[in-house]
């Protein structure tokens, strides 16, 4: 399944390294990423294949729910169908 | 990527600040083939075959919640209207259907059940009455049942007998549930021209017309609509609808997207997705702050009948285009209680029956969720429905009317429903009488226009 994730927080160094390391050690393919600070918050999106993984779609998002709160990161994973849906005609 | 960052951050920021979600999934079931003699075998007919039907219903609801992350606020069922399915018992007492859907609602897990209704336009047929006469023991007597009687069309003109009697029935529903404030009256609609696909409460019913089971999806969104008004402030009209349309067809194909997903995981065909701004008690998701967006100072003030028209209009634009099928109400919803900006706007002196009655003219559903004094007549409740009546009828739309005559309570107290039937704040009603006008009974006319072929 192809999914959106965006994550946002406080800029910080090792954002990036630690969000993507944990997708890699679920089996999480990153398709596709893209991040920028918008007025001192660190923003994020990645589109990203779960089919990859062994793992279900609800044990990715709540390992990746559990980090975020963890370390102060609003992460959220939704299918990317709707994103497609919504911005486009 | 494929999508850009700020569009993406747009819909995360849409759902967690500013309240979109999807109102609700209701799955409309078929209960033609429970029909039976026995009103307690027919009961259980109804029971069990809901609970087959829906049983999957909240599960494949929360998991579509979770994997696109959209929070689905409602799972619920609506029912061939009871007049119909149990048109075949012998017996009066029609409580018993009641029960078992209440049951059926209880073991799915849905929070409401829609169905508890009649169609008596043109007149009643006996199980039309022995229904009717059922409603406010019902309603006292289960939790997440709700009940609707449609009492014009344009096509068929005015039940004013049925106009009558649900004055009566709504009197009777407060009496027994005035320990909660007259709670039954709130899942009460008397309708004109009731759709046969509704999925909002307390309004549903799966029409005659439906297929055996079918899924319709509710949106909701009017926190986006507000937001996206905050970014226009000053600009002409031109710009304001354009910026409504562009917002609805963003809240729609997100409907669009569950109710595919939902029809799909359920194995029961799409039927309609509604295009309908409903507000919910809570800060930031009003239809009143919208129109107050527009410029005006509070809800109810002059220009805004003509403020809800054009959110009601582009909503509709909007929406249209991206939905395969259009359907339900589909407009702006002005529930008193149910939306925080109408709350205040009546408290402030700002918002009366009178205006509310003229806003229905112009968008969807009609006089909703409005408490009235506790000694509020029932020839007055009467009237006011005939009035109700008469605006959806001449102008070929839904109206409705889901009063609350609050036992006990005066103008200037409120009542308390709590969750999103929120709180009501008492209403003053005309009390110039009009009991001679209500007895009259008979039908009033369709209209000229209604001749159409």
């Amino acid at each position: 399944m192809k999914a959106i994730m965006t994550v946002t927080a406080p800029d910080r160094v090792g954002i990036i390294a630690g969000v993507c390391s944990l997708l890699a050690d679920m089996g999480v393919n990153i398709l596709d990423l893209s991040q920028t600070v918008m007025e001192g918050i660190f923003t994020m999106t990645l589109l990203v294949d779960t089919g990859t993984s062994s793992h279900t779609f609800d044990e990715i998002r709540t390992a990746l729910i559990t980090r975020g709160e963890k370390e102060s990161l609003v992460i959220h994973i939704q299918r990317a169908d709707i994103f497609e849906a919504m911005h486009r005609v | 990527m494929m999508l850009n960052i700020s569009d993406i951050m747009q819909t995360v920021s849409m759902i967690d600040h500013q309240h979109l979600d999807i109102r609700t999934i209701t799955l409309g079931i078929s209960l033609y083939d429970c029909a039976d003699p026995d009103i307690h075998t027919c009961a259980r007919k109804i029971r069990e075959k809901i609970c087959r039907k829906a049983e999957r219903l909240v599960a494949v609801g929360e998991e579509i919640e979770r994997e696109y992350g959209i929070p689905i606020i409602n799972k619920r069922i609506s029912v061939t209207p009871v007049s119909q399915a149990a048109a075949s018992c012998e017996s009066d007492d029609y409580a018993v259907i009641g029960h078992a859907l209440d049951e059926a609602a209880k073991s799915c897990g849905v929070n409401f059940i829609g169905g508890f209704s009649a169609l008596v336009h043109k007149g009643f047929t006996e199980s039309d009455r022995k229904l009717i006469a059922s409603i406010p023991e019902t309603l006292a007597g289960t939790e997440l049942v709700c009940s609707s009687v449609n009492v014009a069309t344009t096509k068929a003109g005015i039940n004013m007998d049925a106009v009558r009697m649900m004055g009566q029935v709504i009197k009777s529903t407060a009496g027994l549930t005035a320990d909660n404030g007259g709670l039954g009256c709130a899942k009460l609609v008397v309708f004109a021209n009731a759709v046969e696909d509704n999925p909002f409460m307390a309004g549903a019913f799966h029409g005659a017309g439906e297929p055996e089971c079918v899924v319709n999806v509710g949106v909701s969104g009017p926190g986006v609509v507000w937001r996206a008004l905050q970014d226009v402030k000053g600009a002409s009209f031109d710009v304001v609808a354009e910026t409504v349309k562009r917002t609805a067809f963003r809240i729609t194909r997100m409907g669009q997207v569950v109710a595919n997903a939902a029809s799909e995981r359920l194995g029961v065909p799409f039927g309609i997705v509604d295009l309908s701004l409903a507000p919910t008690p809570a800060k930031g998701d009003s239809v009143a702050r919208i129109l107050e967006a527009m410029g005006l100072e509070a809800c109810g003030t002059h220009g805004t009948t003509a403020a809800l028209a054009l959110l009601n209009d582009a909503v509709k634009k909007g929406g249209v285009m991206a939905s395969g099928h259009v359907g339900g109400l589909s407009g702006a919803f002005i529930p008193v209680s149910e939306d925080e900006g109408m709350i205040e706007a009546v408290k402030s002196g700002s918002l009366s029956i009178e205006k509310l009655e003229a806003m229905t003219c112009v968008c969807s559903v009609g006089l909703d969720m409005i408490a009235v004094p506790g000694d509020t007549s029932a020839e007055t409740i009467s009237a006011i429905i005939a009035d109700e009546a008469a605006i959806g009828v001449i102008n070929n739309k839904t109206t409705a009317v889901r009063i609350i005559p609050a036992p006990g309570k005066n103008v200037g107290d409120s009542v308390e429903f709590g969750g999103l039937l929120g709180s009501a704040p008492v209403m003053r009603v005309n009390e110039a009488g009009c009991g001679e006008f209500v007895a009259r009974g008979g039908r009033i006319p369709a209209p000229i226009h209604s001749l159409r072929n």
